[in-house]
Protein backbone atom coordinates (compact mmCIF):
# COMPACT_ATOMS: atom_id res chain seq x y z
CA UNK A 1 0.00 0.00 0.00
CA UNK A 2 0.87 3.16 -0.72
CA UNK A 3 -0.86 6.31 0.10
CA UNK A 4 1.59 8.81 -2.32
CA UNK A 5 0.06 6.36 -5.23
CA UNK A 6 -3.15 7.20 -3.99
CA UNK A 7 -2.59 10.90 -3.09
CA UNK A 8 -0.83 12.17 -5.90
CA UNK A 9 -0.20 16.06 -6.28
CA UNK A 10 -2.73 15.96 -9.43
CA UNK A 11 -4.96 14.16 -7.83
CA UNK A 12 -5.13 16.85 -5.04
CA UNK A 13 -4.88 19.56 -7.01
CA UNK A 14 -8.03 18.31 -9.10
CA UNK A 15 -9.71 17.24 -6.21
CA UNK A 16 -9.33 20.41 -4.55
CA UNK A 17 -9.95 22.58 -7.58
CA UNK A 18 -12.11 20.78 -9.66
CA UNK A 19 -12.25 21.96 -13.75
CA UNK A 20 -15.62 21.99 -14.74
CA UNK A 21 -17.10 22.19 -11.66
CA UNK A 22 -20.70 23.92 -12.83
CA UNK A 23 -23.93 23.03 -14.89
CA UNK A 24 -23.16 23.26 -18.78
CA UNK A 25 -25.90 25.91 -20.49
CA UNK A 26 -27.93 24.24 -22.79
CA UNK A 27 -27.21 20.69 -22.05
CA UNK A 28 -28.95 17.93 -24.25
CA UNK A 29 -27.76 15.30 -21.90
CA UNK A 30 -27.50 14.30 -18.11
CA UNK A 31 -27.79 11.59 -15.28
CA UNK A 32 -27.12 11.91 -11.59
CA UNK A 33 -24.78 9.37 -9.49
CA UNK A 34 -24.67 8.84 -6.10
CA UNK A 35 -22.82 6.66 -3.91
CA UNK A 36 -25.41 5.91 -0.59
CA UNK A 37 -22.53 4.22 1.52
CA UNK A 38 -20.18 7.23 1.27
CA UNK A 39 -23.10 10.13 0.33
CA UNK A 40 -20.86 11.02 -2.51
CA UNK A 41 -23.48 12.65 -5.47
CA UNK A 42 -23.18 13.41 -8.68
CA UNK A 43 -24.32 15.35 -11.65
CA UNK A 44 -23.17 15.00 -15.55
CA UNK A 45 -23.97 17.35 -17.76
CA UNK A 46 -23.19 16.57 -21.38
CA UNK A 47 -23.70 18.91 -24.54
CA UNK A 48 -23.22 16.95 -27.71
CA UNK A 49 -23.49 19.41 -30.82
CA UNK A 50 -24.83 18.07 -34.36
CA UNK A 51 -21.83 16.06 -35.16
CA UNK A 52 -22.16 14.01 -31.63
CA UNK A 53 -19.22 15.74 -30.45
CA UNK A 54 -18.97 16.52 -26.68
CA UNK A 55 -19.13 20.70 -27.34
CA UNK A 56 -19.11 21.18 -23.35
CA UNK A 57 -19.10 18.82 -20.59
CA UNK A 58 -19.85 19.83 -16.85
CA UNK A 59 -20.53 18.73 -13.53
CA UNK A 60 -21.70 19.58 -10.45
CA UNK A 61 -21.14 17.40 -6.98
CA UNK A 62 -19.43 16.40 -3.58
CA UNK A 63 -17.45 14.08 -2.32
CA UNK A 64 -13.75 12.71 -1.91
CA UNK A 65 -10.59 14.09 -3.08
CA UNK A 66 -10.57 11.18 -5.42
CA UNK A 67 -14.37 11.34 -7.04
CA UNK A 68 -14.01 15.07 -6.99
CA UNK A 69 -10.51 15.02 -9.15
CA UNK A 70 -11.95 11.57 -10.99
CA UNK A 71 -14.64 13.57 -12.34
CA UNK A 72 -12.87 16.81 -12.76
CA UNK A 73 -9.51 14.57 -15.26
CA UNK A 74 -12.66 12.63 -16.93
CA UNK A 75 -14.83 16.37 -18.01
CA UNK A 76 -11.53 17.43 -19.26
CA UNK A 77 -10.43 14.47 -21.21
CA UNK A 78 -13.95 13.94 -23.09
CA UNK A 79 -14.04 17.45 -24.05
CA UNK A 80 -14.08 17.84 -27.74
CA UNK A 81 -14.23 14.12 -28.48
CA UNK A 82 -16.96 12.44 -30.42
CA UNK A 83 -19.56 10.52 -28.33
CA UNK A 84 -18.08 6.78 -29.70
CA UNK A 85 -14.41 7.96 -28.80
CA UNK A 86 -15.81 8.42 -24.95
CA UNK A 87 -17.37 5.48 -24.94
CA UNK A 88 -14.15 3.87 -25.62
CA UNK A 89 -12.12 5.77 -23.32
CA UNK A 90 -15.13 5.38 -20.35
CA UNK A 91 -15.00 1.79 -21.38
CA UNK A 92 -10.73 1.41 -21.68
CA UNK A 93 -10.94 3.55 -17.89
CA UNK A 94 -12.87 1.33 -15.97
CA UNK A 95 -11.02 -1.96 -17.79
CA UNK A 96 -8.01 -0.26 -16.10
CA UNK A 97 -9.61 0.16 -12.59
CA UNK A 98 -10.88 -3.00 -12.72
CA UNK A 99 -8.46 -5.59 -13.94
CA UNK A 100 -5.58 -3.61 -16.11
CA UNK A 101 -2.23 -2.46 -15.62
CA UNK A 102 -2.21 -0.17 -18.57
CA UNK A 103 -5.00 2.44 -21.01
CA UNK A 104 -5.58 1.11 -24.42
CA UNK A 105 -7.35 2.98 -26.55
CA UNK A 106 -5.85 5.42 -28.87
CA UNK A 107 -8.08 8.17 -28.70
CA UNK A 108 -5.94 9.70 -25.49
CA UNK A 109 -2.56 11.60 -25.75
CA UNK A 110 0.28 10.13 -23.72
CA UNK A 111 -0.22 12.91 -21.70
CA UNK A 112 -3.59 12.44 -20.86
CA UNK A 113 -3.03 9.01 -20.15
CA UNK A 114 -0.68 9.89 -17.68
CA UNK A 115 -2.95 11.63 -15.97
CA UNK A 116 -5.23 9.11 -16.04
CA UNK A 117 -3.24 6.62 -14.87
CA UNK A 118 -2.74 8.80 -11.82
CA UNK A 119 -6.28 7.08 -10.46
CA UNK A 120 -5.35 4.27 -10.93
CA UNK A 121 -3.70 3.80 -7.31
CA UNK A 122 -7.45 3.15 -5.81
CA UNK A 123 -6.86 -0.06 -7.04
CA UNK A 124 -4.93 -1.26 -3.59
CA UNK A 125 -8.18 0.25 -1.62
CA UNK A 126 -11.20 -1.74 -3.06
CA UNK A 127 -13.57 0.56 -0.53
CA UNK A 128 -12.22 3.55 -3.21
CA UNK A 129 -12.96 2.13 -6.43
CA UNK A 130 -16.30 3.34 -6.27
CA UNK A 131 -15.32 7.04 -5.53
CA UNK A 132 -13.02 7.07 -8.97
CA UNK A 133 -16.17 5.40 -11.02
CA UNK A 134 -19.02 7.04 -10.22
CA UNK A 135 -18.59 9.89 -12.38
CA UNK A 136 -17.41 7.22 -15.34
CA UNK A 137 -20.88 5.29 -14.90
CA UNK A 138 -22.88 8.81 -14.39
CA UNK A 139 -21.33 9.66 -17.58
CA UNK A 140 -22.30 6.87 -19.43
CA UNK A 141 -25.72 6.54 -18.43
CA UNK A 142 -25.92 9.92 -19.34
CA UNK A 143 -24.71 9.52 -23.02
CA UNK A 144 -27.12 6.19 -22.96
CA UNK A 145 -29.99 8.39 -21.90
CA UNK A 146 -31.18 6.06 -19.67
CA UNK A 147 -32.33 8.36 -16.64
CA UNK A 148 -31.55 5.73 -13.95
CA UNK A 149 -29.81 7.42 -11.78
CA UNK A 150 -26.27 5.33 -11.12
CA UNK A 151 -26.76 4.01 -7.77
CA UNK A 152 -22.78 2.47 -6.79
CA UNK A 153 -24.52 0.05 -4.55
CA UNK A 154 -26.98 -1.24 -7.38
CA UNK A 155 -24.47 -1.95 -9.92
CA UNK B 1 -11.36 -7.21 36.05
CA UNK B 2 -8.70 -4.11 35.88
CA UNK B 3 -10.24 -1.47 32.77
CA UNK B 4 -6.16 -0.09 32.96
CA UNK B 5 -4.72 -3.42 31.31
CA UNK B 6 -8.37 -4.56 29.82
CA UNK B 7 -6.86 -4.83 26.27
CA UNK B 8 -5.33 -8.23 26.75
CA UNK B 9 -8.74 -9.73 27.33
CA UNK B 10 -8.96 -8.78 23.79
CA UNK B 11 -6.72 -10.86 21.06
CA UNK B 12 -7.17 -9.05 17.87
CA UNK B 13 -4.91 -6.24 19.94
CA UNK B 14 -2.24 -9.38 19.94
CA UNK B 15 -1.04 -9.26 16.39
CA UNK B 16 -0.68 -6.23 13.66
CA UNK B 17 -2.88 -5.20 11.90
CA UNK B 18 -1.33 -4.57 8.22
CA UNK B 19 1.91 -3.92 10.74
CA UNK B 20 0.36 -1.61 12.60
CA UNK B 21 -0.57 -1.51 15.83
CA UNK B 22 -4.47 -1.59 16.00
CA UNK B 23 -6.21 1.77 17.14
CA UNK B 24 -9.65 0.68 17.07
CA UNK B 25 -12.04 3.39 17.02
CA UNK B 26 -15.08 2.22 15.64
CA UNK B 27 -16.48 0.67 18.46
CA UNK B 28 -19.83 2.50 17.69
CA UNK B 29 -20.18 0.29 14.60
CA UNK B 30 -19.12 -2.77 16.21
CA UNK B 31 -17.21 -3.77 19.30
CA UNK B 32 -13.82 -5.77 19.53
CA UNK B 33 -14.27 -9.43 21.43
CA UNK B 34 -12.72 -10.41 24.40
CA UNK B 35 -11.16 -14.33 24.80
CA UNK B 36 -14.21 -15.58 26.79
CA UNK B 37 -16.88 -14.55 24.46
CA UNK B 38 -14.57 -15.88 21.24
CA UNK B 39 -13.67 -19.26 23.58
CA UNK B 40 -17.35 -19.53 24.24
CA UNK B 41 -18.62 -20.39 21.39
CA UNK B 42 -15.51 -22.50 19.76
CA UNK B 43 -16.64 -25.00 22.93
CA UNK B 44 -19.99 -24.78 22.72
CA UNK B 45 -19.42 -26.35 18.85
CA UNK B 46 -16.79 -28.55 19.92
CA UNK B 47 -17.96 -30.00 23.22
CA UNK B 48 -21.66 -29.30 23.49
CA UNK B 49 -23.60 -28.36 20.46
CA UNK B 50 -27.37 -29.06 19.96
CA UNK B 51 -29.98 -27.59 19.18
CA UNK B 52 -32.12 -26.70 22.17
CA UNK B 53 -36.06 -26.56 23.07
CA UNK B 54 -36.87 -29.92 20.87
CA UNK B 55 -35.30 -33.13 21.55
CA UNK B 56 -34.98 -34.62 25.15
CA UNK B 57 -31.29 -36.21 24.50
CA UNK B 58 -28.39 -34.98 27.03
CA UNK B 59 -26.86 -32.55 24.84
CA UNK B 60 -30.51 -30.98 23.88
CA UNK B 61 -31.22 -30.50 27.72
CA UNK B 62 -27.94 -29.05 28.52
CA UNK B 63 -27.66 -26.63 25.56
CA UNK B 64 -31.20 -25.44 26.21
CA UNK B 65 -30.52 -24.29 29.95
CA UNK B 66 -27.31 -23.05 28.30
CA UNK B 67 -29.58 -20.91 26.74
CA UNK B 68 -32.03 -20.15 28.79
CA UNK B 69 -28.95 -19.04 30.99
CA UNK B 70 -28.11 -15.94 29.00
CA UNK B 71 -31.72 -14.93 29.35
CA UNK B 72 -31.52 -14.84 33.06
CA UNK B 73 -28.51 -13.32 32.90
CA UNK B 74 -30.06 -10.70 30.42
CA UNK B 75 -33.25 -10.24 32.58
CA UNK B 76 -30.71 -9.22 35.46
CA UNK B 77 -28.17 -7.27 33.54
CA UNK B 78 -31.44 -4.69 32.80
CA UNK B 79 -33.11 -5.68 35.50
CA UNK B 80 -36.41 -6.59 34.02
CA UNK B 81 -39.19 -8.06 35.74
CA UNK B 82 -39.76 -10.89 34.13
CA UNK B 83 -37.33 -13.42 32.74
CA UNK B 84 -39.71 -14.00 29.74
CA UNK B 85 -39.70 -10.35 29.08
CA UNK B 86 -36.53 -11.16 27.48
CA UNK B 87 -36.66 -12.23 23.17
CA UNK B 88 -33.76 -13.65 21.38
CA UNK B 89 -33.37 -11.73 17.83
CA UNK B 90 -30.80 -11.79 15.09
CA UNK B 91 -30.09 -8.06 16.15
CA UNK B 92 -31.35 -4.56 17.16
CA UNK B 93 -32.84 -3.87 13.83
CA UNK B 94 -35.17 -7.34 14.20
CA UNK B 95 -36.08 -5.99 17.51
CA UNK B 96 -37.46 -2.74 16.08
CA UNK B 97 -38.56 -4.88 13.26
CA UNK B 98 -40.85 -6.94 15.67
CA UNK B 99 -42.19 -4.28 17.35
CA UNK B 100 -42.84 -2.00 14.26
CA UNK B 101 -44.30 -4.76 12.44
CA UNK B 102 -46.34 -6.28 15.17
CA UNK B 103 -47.57 -2.60 17.03
CA UNK B 104 -48.35 -1.77 13.42
CA UNK B 105 -50.69 -4.66 12.38
CA UNK B 106 -52.40 -4.61 15.77
CA UNK B 107 -52.95 -0.88 16.91
CA UNK B 108 -52.13 1.18 13.65
CA UNK B 109 -54.43 2.94 11.16
CA UNK B 110 -54.58 4.98 8.43
CA UNK B 111 -53.60 8.78 9.79
CA UNK B 112 -52.37 7.93 12.98
CA UNK B 113 -48.56 8.69 13.87
CA UNK B 114 -45.16 7.39 14.75
CA UNK B 115 -43.10 9.68 16.78
CA UNK B 116 -39.38 9.09 16.35
CA UNK B 117 -36.31 11.73 16.29
CA UNK B 118 -33.99 12.78 13.83
CA UNK B 119 -31.42 11.66 15.79
CA UNK B 120 -32.17 8.01 15.29
CA UNK B 121 -30.36 5.49 12.50
CA UNK B 122 -31.89 4.02 9.59
CA UNK B 123 -33.16 0.55 11.88
CA UNK B 124 -35.21 3.18 14.06
CA UNK B 125 -36.67 4.88 10.98
CA UNK B 126 -36.88 2.07 8.02
CA UNK B 127 -39.11 -0.34 9.83
CA UNK B 128 -41.63 2.49 10.63
CA UNK B 129 -42.01 3.69 6.97
CA UNK B 130 -43.06 0.28 6.06
CA UNK B 131 -45.96 0.91 7.60
CA UNK B 132 -46.49 4.32 5.51
CA UNK B 133 -47.44 1.92 2.67
CA UNK B 134 -48.94 -0.92 4.47
CA UNK B 135 -51.30 1.11 6.82
CA UNK B 136 -50.86 4.59 5.58
CA UNK B 137 -49.62 6.34 8.85
CA UNK B 138 -47.44 9.51 9.29
CA UNK B 139 -44.09 9.40 10.81
CA UNK B 140 -42.89 12.53 12.95
CA UNK B 141 -39.75 13.41 13.31
CA UNK B 142 -38.60 15.13 17.06
CA UNK B 143 -36.26 18.01 16.12
CA UNK B 144 -32.72 17.98 16.99
CA UNK B 145 -31.24 21.27 18.23
CA UNK B 146 -27.73 22.94 17.43
CA UNK B 147 -26.13 21.29 19.94
CA UNK B 148 -26.89 17.91 18.62
CA UNK B 149 -30.04 16.99 21.51
CA UNK B 150 -33.33 15.96 21.52
CA UNK B 151 -34.84 17.49 24.23
CA UNK B 152 -37.82 16.49 26.28
CA UNK B 153 -39.55 19.87 24.88
CA UNK B 154 -38.71 18.58 21.54
CA UNK B 155 -40.66 15.86 22.37
CA UNK B 156 -43.87 17.21 23.40
CA UNK B 157 -43.78 19.39 20.98
CA UNK B 158 -44.75 16.90 18.38
CA UNK B 159 -47.01 14.34 20.34
CA UNK B 160 -50.08 14.84 19.19
CA UNK B 161 -53.70 12.87 20.08
CA UNK B 162 -52.83 10.88 16.79
CA UNK B 163 -49.21 9.82 18.02
CA UNK B 164 -49.56 5.69 18.80
CA UNK B 165 -46.30 5.16 19.92
CA UNK B 166 -42.24 7.25 20.04
CA UNK B 167 -39.27 5.92 19.20
CA UNK B 168 -36.22 7.08 20.35
CA UNK B 169 -32.26 6.34 20.77
CA UNK B 170 -30.82 6.03 23.86
CA UNK B 171 -27.98 7.41 22.64
CA UNK B 172 -26.79 9.21 19.32
CA UNK B 173 -24.55 7.45 17.37
CA UNK B 174 -23.86 10.57 15.61
CA UNK B 175 -23.35 13.35 18.15
CA UNK B 176 -22.96 10.82 21.47
CA UNK B 177 -26.28 12.84 23.04
CA UNK B 178 -27.99 10.84 25.60
CA UNK B 179 -31.83 11.52 25.57
CA UNK B 180 -33.48 12.44 28.29
CA UNK B 181 -35.21 8.67 28.21
CA UNK B 182 -37.04 8.46 31.79
CA UNK B 183 -38.56 11.99 31.52
CA UNK B 184 -39.80 11.37 28.01
CA UNK B 185 -40.93 7.84 28.97
CA UNK B 186 -42.92 9.31 31.85
CA UNK B 187 -44.37 11.90 29.24
CA UNK B 188 -45.60 9.64 27.38
CA UNK B 189 -47.14 7.41 29.26
CA UNK B 190 -49.17 10.15 30.74
CA UNK B 191 -51.07 10.18 27.27
CA UNK B 192 -51.27 6.57 27.32
CA UNK B 193 -48.30 6.69 24.52
CA UNK B 194 -45.62 3.39 24.69
CA UNK B 195 -42.55 4.15 24.04
CA UNK B 196 -39.76 2.25 21.97
CA UNK B 197 -36.01 2.93 23.16
CA UNK B 198 -33.69 1.93 20.34
CA UNK B 199 -30.61 0.88 23.00
CA UNK B 200 -27.85 -0.09 20.35
CA UNK B 201 -25.44 2.35 21.54
CA UNK B 202 -26.97 3.09 25.09
CA UNK B 203 -26.59 -1.19 25.90
CA UNK B 204 -22.76 -1.42 25.71
CA UNK B 205 -21.85 1.70 27.60
CA UNK B 206 -25.02 3.17 30.04
CA UNK B 207 -26.20 1.51 33.27
CA UNK B 208 -29.66 -0.23 31.93
CA UNK B 209 -32.38 -0.55 34.72
CA UNK B 210 -35.57 -0.82 33.12
CA UNK B 211 -38.01 -0.84 35.97
CA UNK B 212 -36.35 2.69 36.58
CA UNK B 213 -37.07 3.65 32.52
CA UNK B 214 -39.95 2.27 32.30
CA UNK B 215 -40.15 1.88 28.86
CA UNK B 216 -42.06 -0.37 26.77
CA UNK B 217 -39.96 -1.83 24.60
CA UNK B 218 -35.74 -1.85 24.70
CA UNK B 219 -34.10 -3.25 21.58
CA UNK B 220 -30.09 -4.50 21.80
CA UNK B 221 -27.36 -5.13 19.72
CA UNK B 222 -25.49 -8.15 21.04
CA UNK B 223 -22.07 -7.63 19.09
CA UNK B 224 -22.16 -3.58 20.28
CA UNK B 225 -22.10 -5.02 23.89
CA UNK B 226 -18.83 -6.83 22.92
CA UNK B 227 -20.68 -10.28 22.30
CA UNK B 228 -21.24 -12.57 18.74
CA UNK B 229 -23.02 -11.06 15.36
CA UNK B 230 -26.04 -12.47 14.71
CA UNK B 231 -27.78 -11.63 18.38
CA UNK B 232 -29.93 -8.89 19.66
CA UNK B 233 -32.32 -8.41 22.33
CA UNK B 234 -36.00 -7.48 22.47
CA UNK B 235 -37.06 -6.34 25.83
CA UNK B 236 -40.46 -5.57 25.86
CA UNK B 237 -43.44 -5.69 28.90
CA UNK B 238 -44.77 -8.75 29.52
CA UNK B 239 -48.42 -6.94 28.33
CA UNK B 240 -47.53 -6.06 25.19
CA UNK B 241 -45.79 -9.72 24.35
CA UNK B 242 -49.15 -11.07 25.52
CA UNK B 243 -50.98 -8.57 22.91
CA UNK B 244 -49.02 -8.34 19.91
CA UNK B 245 -49.55 -11.11 17.31
CA UNK B 246 -46.46 -13.49 16.83
CA UNK B 247 -43.69 -11.80 14.01
CA UNK B 248 -42.52 -15.03 12.76
CA UNK B 249 -43.97 -18.50 11.93
CA UNK B 250 -42.31 -21.79 12.34
CA UNK B 251 -41.02 -24.24 14.66
CA UNK B 252 -40.66 -23.60 18.55
CA UNK B 253 -43.43 -20.83 18.46
CA UNK B 254 -46.50 -22.79 18.06
CA UNK B 255 -48.84 -24.13 20.95
CA UNK B 256 -50.49 -26.85 18.85
CA UNK B 257 -50.29 -27.13 15.32
CA UNK B 258 -53.96 -28.66 13.46
CA UNK B 259 -54.80 -28.49 9.82
CA UNK B 260 -57.44 -25.70 11.01
CA UNK B 261 -56.25 -23.87 13.03
CA UNK B 262 -52.80 -23.32 14.91
CA UNK B 263 -52.25 -21.95 18.48
CA UNK B 264 -48.97 -20.30 19.98
CA UNK B 265 -46.34 -21.17 21.87
CA UNK B 266 -46.09 -19.17 25.33
CA UNK B 267 -43.68 -16.52 26.06
CA UNK B 268 -40.76 -15.88 25.34
CA UNK B 269 -41.36 -18.69 23.00
CA UNK B 270 -44.34 -17.01 20.54
CA UNK B 271 -41.41 -14.87 19.40
CA UNK B 272 -38.54 -17.04 18.65
CA UNK B 273 -39.28 -19.14 15.52
CA UNK B 274 -37.02 -21.16 13.96
CA UNK B 275 -33.86 -22.56 15.29
CA UNK B 276 -32.50 -19.56 17.00
CA UNK B 277 -28.41 -18.18 16.70
CA UNK B 278 -28.00 -20.98 19.56
CA UNK B 279 -24.38 -20.93 19.74
CA UNK B 280 -24.16 -16.51 19.79
CA UNK B 281 -26.98 -16.15 22.55
CA UNK B 282 -24.75 -18.87 24.79
CA UNK B 283 -21.96 -17.19 24.14
CA UNK B 284 -23.43 -13.66 24.80
CA UNK B 285 -23.18 -14.80 28.65
CA UNK B 286 -19.96 -14.17 28.78
CA UNK B 287 -20.33 -11.06 27.15
CA UNK B 288 -22.41 -10.08 30.13
CA UNK B 289 -20.20 -11.40 32.43
CA UNK B 290 -17.44 -9.61 31.42
CA UNK B 291 -19.50 -6.08 31.72
CA UNK B 292 -20.42 -7.41 35.06
CA UNK B 293 -16.82 -8.02 35.55
CA UNK B 294 -15.74 -4.76 34.96
CA UNK B 295 -18.53 -2.89 36.11
CA UNK B 296 -20.77 -0.68 34.39
CA UNK B 297 -19.47 2.36 36.29
CA UNK B 298 -16.14 1.76 35.17
CA UNK B 299 -16.90 1.43 31.99
CA UNK B 300 -19.07 5.05 32.20
CA UNK B 301 -16.33 6.68 33.89
CA UNK B 302 -13.22 4.79 31.44
CA UNK B 303 -15.27 6.34 28.56
CA UNK B 304 -16.09 9.93 29.83
CA UNK B 305 -12.48 10.13 30.63
CA UNK B 306 -11.56 9.22 27.36
CA UNK B 307 -13.99 11.71 25.90
CA UNK B 308 -13.46 14.76 27.93
CA UNK B 309 -9.33 14.06 27.10
CA UNK B 310 -10.43 13.21 23.10
CA UNK B 311 -12.49 16.51 22.92
CA UNK B 312 -9.83 18.47 25.04
CA UNK B 313 -7.25 17.24 21.99
CA UNK B 314 -9.43 17.96 19.06
CA UNK B 315 -10.47 21.06 19.88
CA UNK B 316 -6.75 22.51 19.94
CA UNK B 317 -6.87 21.30 16.45
CA UNK B 318 -7.72 24.22 14.65
CA UNK B 319 -8.82 22.66 11.71
CA UNK B 320 -11.64 20.30 12.99
CA UNK B 321 -15.29 20.53 13.59
CA UNK B 322 -16.73 18.44 16.45
CA UNK B 323 -20.70 17.96 15.41
CA UNK B 324 -22.66 18.80 17.95
CA UNK B 325 -22.00 19.48 21.59
CA UNK B 326 -24.68 17.84 23.92
CA UNK B 327 -24.69 18.41 27.67
CA UNK B 328 -25.02 14.54 28.38
CA UNK B 329 -22.98 13.14 25.94
CA UNK B 330 -21.52 9.00 25.49
CA UNK B 331 -18.21 8.10 23.63
CA UNK B 332 -18.93 9.40 20.55
CA UNK B 333 -17.20 11.93 18.56
CA UNK B 334 -18.54 12.86 14.69
CA UNK B 335 -15.90 15.56 13.53
CA UNK B 336 -15.33 17.30 10.08
CA UNK B 337 -11.47 18.41 8.80
CA UNK B 338 -11.52 21.55 7.27
CA UNK B 339 -10.41 20.75 3.58
CA UNK B 340 -10.42 17.37 3.73
CA UNK B 341 -13.48 14.50 2.75
CA UNK B 342 -14.08 12.44 5.44
CA UNK B 343 -13.70 9.32 3.28
CA UNK B 344 -9.98 10.45 2.62
CA UNK B 345 -9.22 10.63 6.42
CA UNK B 346 -10.49 7.15 6.79
CA UNK B 347 -8.25 6.00 4.40
CA UNK B 348 -5.09 7.83 5.30
CA UNK B 349 -6.01 7.01 9.07
CA UNK B 350 -6.12 3.47 8.13
CA UNK B 351 -2.87 3.21 6.94
CA UNK B 352 -1.03 4.15 10.78
CA UNK B 353 -3.62 1.69 11.84
CA UNK B 354 -6.07 3.90 13.26
CA UNK B 355 -9.95 2.69 12.25
CA UNK B 356 -12.52 4.94 12.11
CA UNK B 357 -15.97 5.11 10.59
CA UNK B 358 -16.26 7.49 7.63
CA UNK B 359 -20.09 8.43 5.96
CA UNK B 360 -23.76 9.31 7.12
CA UNK B 361 -23.36 6.28 9.87
CA UNK B 362 -26.22 5.22 8.77
CA UNK B 363 -28.06 8.66 10.02
CA UNK B 364 -29.02 10.17 6.51
CA UNK B 365 -31.75 12.56 7.90
CA UNK B 366 -29.60 13.84 11.11
CA UNK B 367 -26.77 14.54 7.91
CA UNK B 368 -29.12 16.44 5.91
CA UNK B 369 -30.59 18.57 8.73
CA UNK B 370 -26.91 19.12 9.55
CA UNK B 371 -25.62 20.11 5.78
CA UNK B 372 -23.15 17.31 5.97
CA UNK B 373 -22.89 14.77 3.40
CA UNK B 374 -20.36 12.76 5.76
CA UNK B 375 -18.44 12.72 8.43
CA UNK B 376 -15.54 11.38 10.24
CA UNK B 377 -16.67 9.41 13.48
CA UNK B 378 -14.39 7.75 16.27
CA UNK B 379 -16.05 6.23 19.23
CA UNK B 380 -14.89 4.54 21.99
CA UNK B 381 -15.06 1.21 24.10
CA UNK B 382 -13.60 -0.44 26.99
CA UNK B 383 -10.03 -1.00 25.30
CA UNK B 384 -9.15 2.71 24.45
CA UNK B 385 -6.68 4.33 26.18
CA UNK B 386 -5.44 8.06 26.15
CA UNK B 387 -2.90 6.87 23.84
CA UNK B 388 -5.40 6.02 21.20
CA UNK B 389 -6.41 9.77 20.87
CA UNK B 390 -2.92 10.99 20.70
CA UNK B 391 -2.29 8.06 17.45
CA UNK B 392 -5.52 9.54 16.10
CA UNK B 393 -4.42 13.05 16.66
CA UNK B 394 -1.06 12.74 14.94
CA UNK B 395 -2.75 10.94 12.07
CA UNK B 396 -5.59 13.98 11.48
CA UNK B 397 -2.41 15.70 11.70
CA UNK B 398 -0.59 13.40 9.10
CA UNK B 399 -3.79 13.76 6.44
CA UNK B 400 -3.13 17.51 6.75
CA UNK B 401 0.22 17.00 5.76
CA UNK B 402 -0.62 14.98 2.67
CA UNK B 403 -3.40 17.43 1.67
CA UNK B 404 -1.34 20.20 2.11
CA UNK B 405 -3.00 22.00 4.97
CA UNK B 406 -1.89 23.89 7.99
Amino acid sequence: MNLKELYQEIILDHGKNPRNLRRTENFNKDAKGHNPLCGDKVHVYLKLNENKKVEDISFEGQGCAISMASASIMTDLVKGKEEFEVKEIVNDFLDMIKKKDQLNNNILNEDDKTKLMCLSGVKQYPMRVKCATLSWHTLTSAINNSQEEINTERN
Amino acid sequence: MNIENIKKEFPIFDDKIQNNDLVYLDSANSAQKPKMVVDRIYDFYTKEFSNVGRSVHYLAVAATNLYENTRSSVQKYINAKDKNEIVFTKGATEAINLVANTFGQKYLHEGDEVLITELEHHSNYVPWHFLRKSKKINIEFAEVNDDGEVTLESIEKKITNKTKIIGITHLSNVTGAILPVKEIVSLAHSKGIPVLVDGCQGAPHLKLDMQDLDCDFYAISGHKMYGPTGIGILYAKKKWLEELPPYQGGGGMIGEVKKKGISYGDLPNKYEAGTMATAQVIAFNESIKFLEKIGIENIEKHEKDLLNYAIEVLKKNNSINIVGNPKKKGGVISFTVEGIHPHDLATILDEDGVAIRAGHHCCQILHDKLGLSATARASFGVYNSREDIDQLNESLNKCKKIFNLK
